[in-house]
């Protein structure tokens, strides 16, 4: 029997997802445990435990100067940079993603600056960014904006190209405007869409927020990682990018499960 | 007596003419039926008509109104896929073929409940009442296009346009849609122009039979001329004028 026609059952494939994450937990433990048996002071690969007390004091003790759990105001932060960054870059895209899709001449002006404009670099933008605008929060959303809008606008002024052209006249001969034609057909269509190109972008939207908290912040995820660097905490490293990971993957299936609930008329294919 | 007129439409693709010297005129409540091979300018000529694209030459009028430059809603469109919303229930979708002409595309309070009202009686007079609240790709073909055609017909048009309607439904939903498609149109009265692949299909459900093709033909060169209007068949009666046929008899009488 081909390769490609087997399939595993619901246990083996369990296991089978299971088995790369207990891998690389296995590879590191063991790692950590052979440099520690030849130097126990070594800090590159703590041993897990170390990590798992460290990460336990990080999400609930205070700052022994301030006495805040600083995890959390540095979560706080960086979410609020992010979701203000990728919520204006969503609004943009997709009213600039609808004039693009909808209107021959905003696409005739727009469509070549947009694909120009996508393929600048964001990160080397950045040291104007915070000239421009400060090293405050500002420059931190608007990298983020930067970086993701272009790319949202070209995906969702395709997607609203996509749209049947059959169904943009049958609203026209149902007497439907212009502007009814994009809030009332395009938009409402499109929005499932939104989701799935907010879901990659916000892969880089990570990205951009945390160069941006590595190189002027005085809090954030970034920040701190940057931070705790010089003394080569690698236990609170780990747990920073461990809980990073957990919160990008919930956003991720927050978003897919919304789109399930919220467009029950689309097909399978999210 | 000529309700839509088409004169002398000449209409190309780049250096392709597509069609030439396109002449018709129908009145008030006709069926006609277009047929003709791929690529003979049935699918453009219905184009023109929706007013989707403008002849090169020529004017397409209806009622003797000055040639329409955009789709509007003298005009109802059904195509062979793509017609309703698929982002709307059965009943959305007939509601917004009343609420999409407002200014912002959406009917309240009482001129809402009413176009709710009638969208429902609509849905219980096409049968789909059971499902006025699932979505369209929830439905076989066959009801699609049945929806497509009430929803059409639910903004009042003045014409009735039909792109290979029953062309990707299987034989016996097709006989079934030709039933309620001449019942709509015995209720309505319709003016309808209707591009079909099938000869048989076209005479069944057509007042005139109109044929496209091309009547000059160059073979070293099949683009060099565009189709025009050959044959215009009288299709009452089954495609066999000024004589009926009894059922009971099977013999030919002069009508």
């Amino acid at each position: 029997m081909r390769v490609i026609n087997r399939h595993p059952g619901p246990a083996l494939r369990l296991a089978l997802a299971l088995a790369p994450f207990a891998l690389v937990l296995l590879a590191y433990a063991v790692a950590s445990d052979l440099r520690l048996a030849v130097n126990p002071a070594d800090k590159l690969l703590p041993a897990p435990s170390t990590i798992l007390d460290t990460a336990a004091g990080l999400f609930t003790e205070g700052d022994r100067r301030t006495g805040r759990i600083l995890l959390w105001h540095d979560t706080w932060s960086s979410l609020l940079r992010l979701i203000s960054g990728v919520g204006i870059a969503t609004a943009i895209g997709l009213a600039t993603g609808l004039c693009i899709g909808l209107v021959p001449h905003l696409r005739a002006g727009l469509a070549g600056f947009v694909g120009v404009a996508s393929m600048v670099p964001p990160l080397a933008l950045l040291p104007i960014l915070f000239i421009v605008f400060g090293l405050g929060e500002l420059s931190k959303i608007m990298l983020i904006v930067i970086g993701i809008t272009p790319v949202l606008i070209r995906d969702l002024s395709q997607r609203v190209l996509d749209i049947p052209r059959e169904q943009i006249v049958k609203a026209q001969t149902l007497g439907a405007s212009s502007m009814v034609i994009a809030l009332r057909v395009a938009l409402p269509q499109i929005l499932p869409r939104v989701i799935g190109a907010v879901r990659l972008g916000l892969g880089p939207a990570w990205l951009f927020l945390i160069a941006a908290e590595a190189i002027a912040a005085d809090q954030g995820l970034g920040y701190r990682i940057f931070l705790v660097r010089r003394y080569l905490a690698m236990d609170v490293i780990l747990t920073y990018v461990a809980w990073i990971t957990l919160l990008a993957f919930v956003m991720d299936w927050g978003l897919r499960a919304l789109s399930r609930r919220a467009f029950p008329w689309m097909e399978a294919g999210l | 007596m000529s309700f839509v007129t088409a004169h002398d439409i000449f209409h190309a693709y780049g250096h392709r003419p597509i069609l030439e010297r396109v002449n018709l005129s129908v009145a008030e409540g006709e069926f006609i039926s277009i047929v003709g091979a791929s690529g003979c300018g049935k699918s453009t000529f219905l184009r023109l008509l929706l007013a989707e694209e403008r002849p090169d030459r020529g004017v397409i009028s209806i009622d003797g109104a000055p040639p329409a430059r955009e789709p509007d809603r003298a005009r109802g469109v059904v195509f062979q896929r793509y017609s309703v919303f698929p982002h709307l229930t059965l009943e959305g979708n007939l509601v917004a073929a009343e609420g999409l002409g407002t200014r912002w595309g959406r009917l309240h309070g009482a001129a809402r409940r009413a176009a709710r009202e009638r969208a429902r009686a609509t849905l219980e007079r096409i049968g789909l009442a059971h499902a006025a609240a699932a979505y369209p790709s929830t439905l076989s073909g066959g009801m699609q296009q049945r929806l497509a055609i009430a929803q059409a017909l639910t903004a009042r048009p003045r014409i009735l346009l039909l792109d290979e309607p029953f062309g990707a439904l299987d034989p016996g939903t097709r006989v079934a849609m030709h039933d309620f498609l001449q019942e709509m149109r015995a209720e309505t009265g319709m003016t309808v122009f209707m591009v079909t692949h099938d000869i048989q299909e076209g005479f069944k459900l057509g007042d005139r039979v109109v044929v496209f093709d091309k009547p000059r033909w160059d073979p070293q060169f099949p683009d060099a001329y565009g189709a025009t209007i050959t044959y215009d068949f009288d299709a009452r009666h089954g495609g066999i004028p000024f004589q009926t046929l009894k059922e009971d008899t099977r013999v030919l009488q002069s009508a």
